[in-house]
């Protein structure tokens, strides 16, 4: 374990905003602990992008001051996080770590760092990314590539490998990432620490820089369980500004005790085939005999469309991303070749100049299987097997409380080993695309390790029973000890 | 192998994605992008006549709100702040024709 990840731990959310409203820690001391940790491992491990000290320290200041006072303050007062770089924020630029928005400064914030600053949590800095959120390491980044915590050699895994290994390092308490088909989950599981993808719609996608509409969703990266669910408590339910929110339980997202003795647990047959580490598949097996000594009814469960989820994700993702990814065209914001004598070569040099390998890879795969004559073939196929997945998953789910397996077919690759492979950095989503497919909440949980690199757990569960699958993840996690 | 996609369908579709590409990245994309649409073709051995294509995932339909002007989360004047080239309030592009 690198030794950086040791120590420095931060105490649970719930402790830390008690210790702050009763003044006995102060909100600047956070943030400047938080900034001081990014300043002694970031030049190793590259994982922040811009900090937003300024206005953290300013409103770490108002919020002291409000507490000396005798004011209200929210339920994160003081407490510093970081959000990924796809995610609008005032106090730094956005840019989705891409040339084509380097430099860009929101005018508005995101919704759910709306809700985390109304509950005076303070955003100190921006996460590296695959650029756009397009891959599965931080290699795609058009600015560098973020180090695994474990061991420097290795990716931290992606899109979210910033926000990750931010939480890895404990220079925050807990981060913000998205997760289009993975993102989160996959580098959680990279760097040892919980991500937790929600129900499609149960968090505003206003201010996330999009990537497919149909799949994103804001995603959080802790420490703890306990800390994905006192965050999701604050920024889950409707927003107005995005119209495929959804309402939440009434209950308190925090209020997560179960018992897992006669649970029914279905084992994902697909997960354990072919393709997986054999390390990887003995330390799942090993996580869910735990499950089944705690008195959880497990059995083995066959969804046969899974193996074709990453091809219908691989048609449908860039077919959406390449519609959002339109929009940067050189005139209204970001990037513009400034050389251009015509409006179509601004268009053309702006988009070519301003898009990374990736970016422009996937815009091409979304044209051509939207172009008229593959339309069908593609797209409307693809959407078809998804209604496939949807009915093999609802089946599951009437049988089964919750679904497991692996979050990744292997542990953290070194970086390099994919980059001129997309295909082979495509099929590390494998494990995780089904959830954004068919909606439905999963969260990748530490589940052992494998020479020294972590291992996730996944846990999934239907739609709207998010509480249902953070209480059953906190059962597992107390079970590991 | 037989490449899914000629250059030629390289350089088409990235005209119609405004992408400019250079001949070594055409040749480079075809490789790849045809390895990519090779593998797509698992989709093609699935019997999906009973099925209707997925739109919505959570089983919303139609949000629909009022038609009226709501608070503004920015002015115009903030937007044109990020904006490459502006004038008199509006949006500069180069000359079309």
């Amino acid at each position: 374990m690198a030794p950086s990840t040791e120590k420095g731990q931060w105490p649970l959310l719930s402790t830390l905003s008690q210790q702050v409203h009763e003044g006995r820690v102060k909100s600047v001391d956070l943030i400047n602990r938080s900034l001081q940790a990014i300043r002694d491992l970031d030049p190793e491990y590259k994982v922040v992008i811009a900090t937003c000290s300024r206005r953290a320290l300013k409103r770490a200041k108002q919020i002291d001051s409000d507490i000396r006072n005798g004011r209200t303050v929210g339920l994160l007062a003081g407490v510093p996080f970081i959000a990924k770089d796809n995610i609008l924020t005032l106090g730094a630029e956005t840019t989705a770590a891409s040339n084509i928005l380097k430099g860009f400064n929101s005018p508005y914030q995101a919704t759910v760092i709306e809700k985390l600053e109304a509950e005076g949590a303070i955003c100190v800095a921006k996460a590296n990314l695959d650029a756009f959120a397009h891959g599965s390491s931080t290699e795609n980044s058009d600015f560098f590539t973020t180090k695994n915590p474990y061991d420097k050699t290795r990716v931290p895994g992606g899109s979210s490998g910033g926000s990750a290994a931010a939480v890895a390092l404990k220079m925050v308490p807990f981060a913000l990432g998205t997760d289009t088909g993975g993102s989160v989950r996959l580098p959680a599981s990279f760097c040892g620490v919980v991500g937790y993808k929600p129900t499609y719609g149960l968090v505003s996608r206003s201010g996330i820089v999009a990537m497919a509409s149909s799949t994103d969703v804001v995603g959080l990266l802790t420490s703890t369980v306990q800390d994905s669910a006192s965050i999701l408590d604050i920024i889950s339910g409707p927003d107005k500004l995005d119209s495929t929110t959804i309402s939440r339980d009434p209950k308190a997202y925090t209020d997560i005790k179960m018992n897992i003795k006669n649970k029914k647990i279905g084992v994902v047959k697909e997960y354990l085939g072919e393709g997986l580490d054999k390390q990887v598949k003995k330390t799942t097996k090993l996580n869910i005999e735990k499950l089944k000594n705690a008195g959880a009814t497990i059995q083995e469960v066959s969804l046969p469309t899974l193996p074709l989820a990453l091809a219908v994700y691989y048609v449908i993702v860039p077919a959406e991303l390449s519609s959002n990814l339109s929009r940067y065209d050189g005139q209204r914001y970001g990037y513009s070749y400034k050389e251009a004598k015509s409006l179509d070569e601004s268009y053309l040099e702006s988009r070519s100049r301003g898009f990374g390998d990736e970016a422009k890879r996937r815009i091409m795969i979304g044209t051509h299987v939207l172009s008229s004559g593959y339309y069908d073939a593609y797209y409307k196929k693809a959407q078809t097997v998804r209604t496939l997945l949807i009915n093999e998953f609802n089946s599951a789910f009437k049988k089964y409380d919750f679904l497991v397996g692996p979050t990744a077919p292997s542990v953290a690759f070194k970086i390099g080993q994919n980059i001129n492979n997309p295909l082979a950095m495509y099929l590390m989503d494998i494990m995780t695309v089904s959830a954004n497919l068919t909606g439905i909440p999963s969260i990748s949980v530490p589940g052992g390790s494998v020479n020294g690199l972590p291992v996730g757990f996944q846990i999934m569960a239907p739609q709207h029973k998010d509480r249902d699958l953070l209480a059953m993840a906190l059962s597992y996690q107390e079970l590991r000890g | 192998m037989q490449k899914i996609l000629t250059t030629k369908d390289v350089i088409a579709l990235a005209q119609l994605a405004h992408i400019k590409l250079s001949p070594s990245q055409i040749v480079q994309y075809q490789k790849e992008l045809s390895e990519i649409l090779k593998y797509m073709e698992l989709l093609n051995d699935v019997d999906t006549r009973e099925l209707l294509p997925t739109s919505q995932v959570t089983g919303l339909e139609n949000v629909v709100r009022e038609d009226e002007v709501q608070e503004q989360l920015v002015t115009p004047s903030q937007l044109l702040d990020g904006v490459p080239r502006s004038r008199d309030g509006f949006i500069q592009v180069k000359r079309m024709l």
